[in-house]
């Protein structure tokens, strides 16, 4: 038995999973309409590369990453470009981002596919394959895998495979656990062969033994798993967040990921399950990320899992389990982290996100299911936060500071180590928004240190400039000068002048002298 | 619109000001088996007292009364207020401590949760400064006086301080053990011939001592339901614990035994109820057992050198006053930091 | 009494003592003081403050000859940080001072403009490009937004545009304290556009 390690905190909310885990994985049907954003993953937006009106296969690229963080995006299956255009997505903010909407030809046409052996291409060729292929994690952040994967030279040790899924109502790893664990198996090994790592670890927490046991069995029927020996399947105690990376780690490996680090930086790797499945799919299906897992679950008649095409409208998903009549709203993720997609509680017809890269679950929502929160009371300074922060930090703390918008001492007091898992608003006897100051007081010193840079970038700037100009006056003068004294020995050598000369120098002399005025008033006074 | 966490645990404010309250009930019926039921009347009194202040308070600073007035934190200050007067003090009094607790150490400095200081401490400091005599006369328990007042004449003493005719308020009163104990000591009597006086009991005062086992009994409650932790009864308990046990061992005659310490007093009640009042304490693990520490030695101090019956509303207040301080040296390693922070 | 009083007048020798080693051992040294306050400026360079920049309105400041409350791109925040720094009560702006808007960029309409290079001399940060007699274009990442380019173009080919919000640079708000929702909701509101210097969404 391996030995565990905990880490501080922790809360136990109620898990409401069993419901969406009755029935298998099913594939949802075409919908009428695509809406594929080009911004799905974490980092610069993708590039189009398609135009309206284009037909696309199933699988085609129409989105080319652009900048080293980036990944590629495509079409979810064959049909035409009808627009492309800002769209609303699944984004906090309610705001639009540029999406491709396509209109399926039913006929799903693939584009040809060209599988390869991971074993015969160097790893940097293997990541730029699933660049191409659109891989992401798949655990929510959206984070390019192929970055994951540049490593430089540090050496990996463990890589972990995350299959905690510690948030409530979803369920969309397990069972993609329970039904395909072979082919999340044979994309660890091949993550492990890129990284090679000397260890595999799935970090399972034990509220889903039937997927413990199905990755027990694909590992030992697995060829190269075995021949490793280095695939371990580890229940982990149910406590949420442990699902966060840093967390899981921490109870893996008993190490911690220094603040503002990186796992790699400790010799850890951490891939979702899903993100493993799809990397097996990338490589030896040469599938690129057209679709996923998700759960849709909450104030629903039949929870459940679907196989869902990236940029399906999520109404049309959410109709497939049938919502019930005092659905109010959807959450696009967990009840802890998730991300309304519109006003809760207030009319209005749901908004018509499509399913992204980062979608792993959709809950509808009712006032009964999560009713609105109760009114704040200042905070009583109980420090039920602390108990469960999983971060070791002073929740209330933090609240005082960005209450009041004291956002060096925030900082000080480690606000940027906050994962905003929520545990503390989740305890919260006071019903205080915590997680909510906390985002607006890191966006706030974000905004606050991108102004610095260009105020420092202007300093510059205008710095150099009157360097410049400064420097421009001075060699015009020279010149000038220069000029003048040529002229003057001249004057001399050509003695005696006639009349008519002395006219002609004249005028010259006077003409250099306004032409001179003019540039000193240009340089000066540029605006005029 | 709101955002997530969309879920919380089903808990508030109002429920765990209650549950204070309610562990205070095992040492009250105590305090009425042993004492009679005029501890009743102050109660009632301060409660109302509180709650109309609040009220008042609230609107004077126009606030939403409705929530704060449910949070039932200015009930729990009315008790613990109440609790610490002599139950036959003048209905004036146990009012005027309880509104100065609540309009000025709770509502001046910004109501629930901003109040850097104890406001049930305040008020008692207040009134002991303000009104020492009618703060010593307290009730001794049932056959150790001259006279018994009945319910009924007790009502007629605190609403018009009048007492049954022939009687002496030395009759019916007496000071507390730890007063007792004090000026009997410096009368120049030994510690074992004053503990002979029939007030005493086996661990402390007649009758007080079961009252504070009756504390202690809401006290373990609060711990178990995990209201409070266990850092600031422990830390203070055991500080106090040690330093009356070096006093003791050093001149037995002179220093009393550490558990007379313990169970006299408001030792318990302020090691459970008082000293752990959220709002005024630190909130890190370390800075509450430094926080009871230093309590518990102020207690002794105050109570062995010092010229007031009691010593553990001052040792709580000058603790409330160095919190922050605290607080801010006693920061907890935050995860992937390698030391403290700031 | 006597030897409470002479205590006393002890401490507050020794305490003034103290002070004013101190007052002299840490004295600012040299003048980054004009570095410190030029730092908080918004480095707009727009002359708006009736200096001619940034830094020598830094440098007035410093002198003693300006007040803080003459740099509009700066806002109120902006004093408020300059009264931090200089240890001065917060100051509102005054009636000359024009009022802080929402921070713009300069567009050139590239099919108006007939390239007179008026616009480049004008920019104090070197944000437009171009050449004699070919059209110009700002680069909007370098504008600080000063408007310094508008009035010398001859054709009126510049406008400003506000920033428009996008997920890119999109905040969350300050959270809406819902216990007394009508009275924070202005709070929050006045906070956010003494932050935002714009109008929440
Ligand atoms: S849980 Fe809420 S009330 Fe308690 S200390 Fe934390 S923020 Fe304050
Ligand atoms: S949201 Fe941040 S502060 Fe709150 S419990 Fe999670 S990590 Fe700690
Ligand atoms: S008004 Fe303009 S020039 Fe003056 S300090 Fe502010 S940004 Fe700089
Ligand atoms: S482009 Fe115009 S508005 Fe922008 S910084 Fe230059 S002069 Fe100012």
């Amino acid at each position: 038995m391996r030995k565990l390690f905990h880490f501080h905190g922790g809360i136990h909310p109620p898990s409401n999973k069993t419901q969406s885990t009755q029935t298998a994985i099913t594939s949802a049907p075409l919908p009428t309409k695509l809406t594929i954003p080009f911004h799905q993953h974490a980092g610069e937006t993708a590039k189009p590369v398609v135009k309206v009106g284009d037909h696309v296969l199933k699988g085609q690229l129409i989105g080319m990453p652009d900048g080293f963080v980036s990944s590629a995006v495509h079409a979810s299956t064959s049909g035409t470009i009808a627009a492309i255009d800002m769209q609303l997505i699944a984004h906090p903010s309610g705001l639009p981002n540029l999406c491709a909407t396509l209109i399926p030809d039913g006929k799903d046409e693939w584009v040809t596919l060209n599988p390869v052996d991971y074993r015969s291409h160097s790893v940097a060729e293997l990541q730029q394959l699933l660049r191409m292929a659109g891989v992401v994690g798949l655990g929510g952040a959206a984070f390019p895998s192929d970055v994951k994967l540049r490593i430089g030279k540090q050496k990996i040790k463990t890589l972990i495979l995350n299959g905690a899924e510690c948030e409530p109502y979803i369920t969309c790893d397990d069972m993609l656990m329970r039904e395909r664990a072979a082919e999340i198996v044979q994309g660890a090994e091949i993550l492990r062969f890129m990284l090679d790592a000397d260890e595999v670890l799935y970090g399972v927490e034990d509220n889903k033994p039937e997927a413990i046991a199905a990755l027990q069995q694909a590992i030992t029927a697995s060829k190269s798993a075995q021949q490793n020996k280095s695939h371990e399947v580890i229940a982990i105690p149910t406590i949420y967040p442990g699902g966060s990376a840093k967390q899981l780690i921490r109870v893996l490996t008993g190490l911690e990921v220094p603040s503002g680090k990186l796992p790699t930086d400790i010799g850890v790797q951490c891939f979702n399950v899903a993100t493993a499945y799809t990397v097996h799919r990338a490589l030896a299906h040469g599938e690129p990320l057209l679709s996923r897992v998700v759960t849709i679950t909450g104030n629903v008649r039949k929870a459940q899992n679907y196989e869902v095409l990236i940029g399906v409208p999520i109404n049309e998903l959410v109709a497939l389990s049938v919502a019930l009549s005092d659905t109010n709203g959807y959450i696009m993720g967990g009840p802890m982290m998730g991300v309304p997609l519109h006003a809760m509680n207030a009319p209005g017809p749901a908004v018509q996100v499509p399913v992204v890269k980062a979608t792993n679950c959709v809950i509808a929502a009712s006032a009964k299911l999560f009713p609105p929160p109760q009114p704040a009371l200042p905070c009583i300074r109980c420090t039920r936060c602390v108990e469960v922060c999983p971060a070791d930090l002073q929740p209330q703390d933090l609240y005082w500071f960005a209450q009041s918008k004291e956002f060096g001492r925030a900082q000080a007091f480690s606000l940027f180590d906050c994962i905003e898992c929520g545990a503390c608003s989740y305890v919260c006897p006071s019903h205080i928004p915590l997680v909510q100051y906390y985002r607006f007081a890191k966006s706030e010193i974000r905004a606050r240190e991108y102004d610095k840079l260009l105020a420092d970038q202007a300093r510059e700037r205008h710095d150099y400039r009157e360097h410049r100009i400064e420097r421009e006056k001075r060699e015009k003068a020279e010149k000038l000068a220069a000029k003048e004294k040529a002229a003057q020995a001249a004057k001399l050598a050509a003695q005696p002048l006639t009349p008519q000369q002395q006219t002609e120098q004249a005028e010259l002399a006077a003409r250099r002298e306004h032409i001179r005025e003019v540039a000193q008033s240009a340089v000066e006074h540029p605006e005029g | 619109m709101f955002f997530s966490p969309f879920i919380s645990k089903p808990d508030s404010v109002a429920q765990i000001m209650l549950k204070v309250i309610l562990a205070l009930i095992p040492g009250i019926a105590l305090y009425v088996w042993y004492f009679g039921p005029a501890i009743l009347v102050s109660i009632t009194l301060a409660s109302i007292t509180a709650l109309a202040t609040e009220a008042a308070m609230l609107k004077l600073r126009n606030r939403p009364i409705g929530p704060f007035l449910k949070d039932n934190s200015a009930l729990l200050t009315a008790w613990l207020l109440a609790l610490s007067i002599p139950p036959l003090a003048p209905w004036w009094l146990v009012v005027v401590g309880t509104a100065f607790a609540i309009a000025i150490a709770k509502q001046l400095y910004g109501g629930l949760g901003n109040n850097p200081f104890n406001p049930a401490m305040v008020g008692y400091a207040v009134l002991i400064i303000s009104f020492p005599v009618h703060m010593t006369h307290w009730l001794a328990p049932q056959g150790l006086v001259l006279a018994e007042l009945s319910f009924a004449q007790q009502l007629q003493y605190i609403f018009s301080g009048v007492l049954p005719p022939s009687l002496t308020l030395d009759a019916i009163s007496m000071a507390t053990p730890l007063d007792t104990l004090k000026t009997h000591l410096h009368l120049e009597e030994s510690v074992q011939q004053i503990l002979n006086m029939p007030i005493y009991g086996h661990l402390g005062g007649q009758g007080s001592e079961m009252v504070a086992l009756g504390f202690l009994i809401g006290g373990l409650y609060l711990l178990a339901s995990r209201i409070i932790s266990w850092h600031i009864p422990v830390a203070y308990l055991g500080s106090l614990f040690i330093i009356a046990a070096i006093f003791h061992l050093v001149d037995p005659t002179h220093y009393v035994a550490p558990l007379f310490h313990l169970f006299s007093g408001a030792a318990i009640l302020g090691a459970f109820f008082i000293l752990t009042d959220p709002v005024s304490s630190p909130t890190t693990n370390k800075g509450r057992l430094i926080f009871a520490a230093g309590a518990a030695f102020l207690t002794y101090m105050i109570r062995v050198f010092g010229g007031f019956p009691d010593g553990v509303a001052f040792a709580t207040l000058l603790m409330n006053i160095s919190v922050p301080l605290i607080v801010l040296y006693t920061q907890p390693k935050v995860f992937g930091k390698k030391g403290k922070q700031s | 009494m006597l030897s409470a009083l002479l205590v006393m007048a002890g401490i507050a020798i020794v305490l003034g003592a103290v002070l004013g080693y101190a007052a002299i051992k840490f004295r600012v040294e040299g003048n980054p003081l004009v570095d410190k306050i030029d730092a908080v400026l918004p480095q707009t360079q727009c002359g708006q403050c009736s200096y001619p920049g940034c830094k020598p309105y830094a440098t007035a400041i410093a002198a003693g000859e300006a007040d803080i409350n003459r740099c509009p791109p700066g806002g109120e925040e902006g004093i408020q940080k300059l009264a931090d720094l200089l240890g001065v009560d917060f100051k509102p702006f005054g009636g000359d001072t024009n009022a802080p808007k929402p921070k713009s960029v300069a567009i050139i309409d590239e099919s108006t403009c007939i390239g007179c290079t008026l616009c480049i001399q004008a920019c104090p940060v070197d944000a437009i490009v171009g050449a004699a007699k070919q059209m110009h274009t700002v680069i909007a990442s370098e504008c600080t937004g000063c408007e310094l380019c508008i009035a010398p173009c001859p054709v009126d080919c510049i406008v400003m545009l506000p920033i428009e919000e996008k997920i890119s640079n999109w905040k969350w708000k300050y959270p809406v304290y819902t216990l007394n929702a009508v009275e924070t909701d202005r709070a929050a509101e006045a906070a956010l556009q003494r932050t935002n210097g714009r109008a929440p969404g």
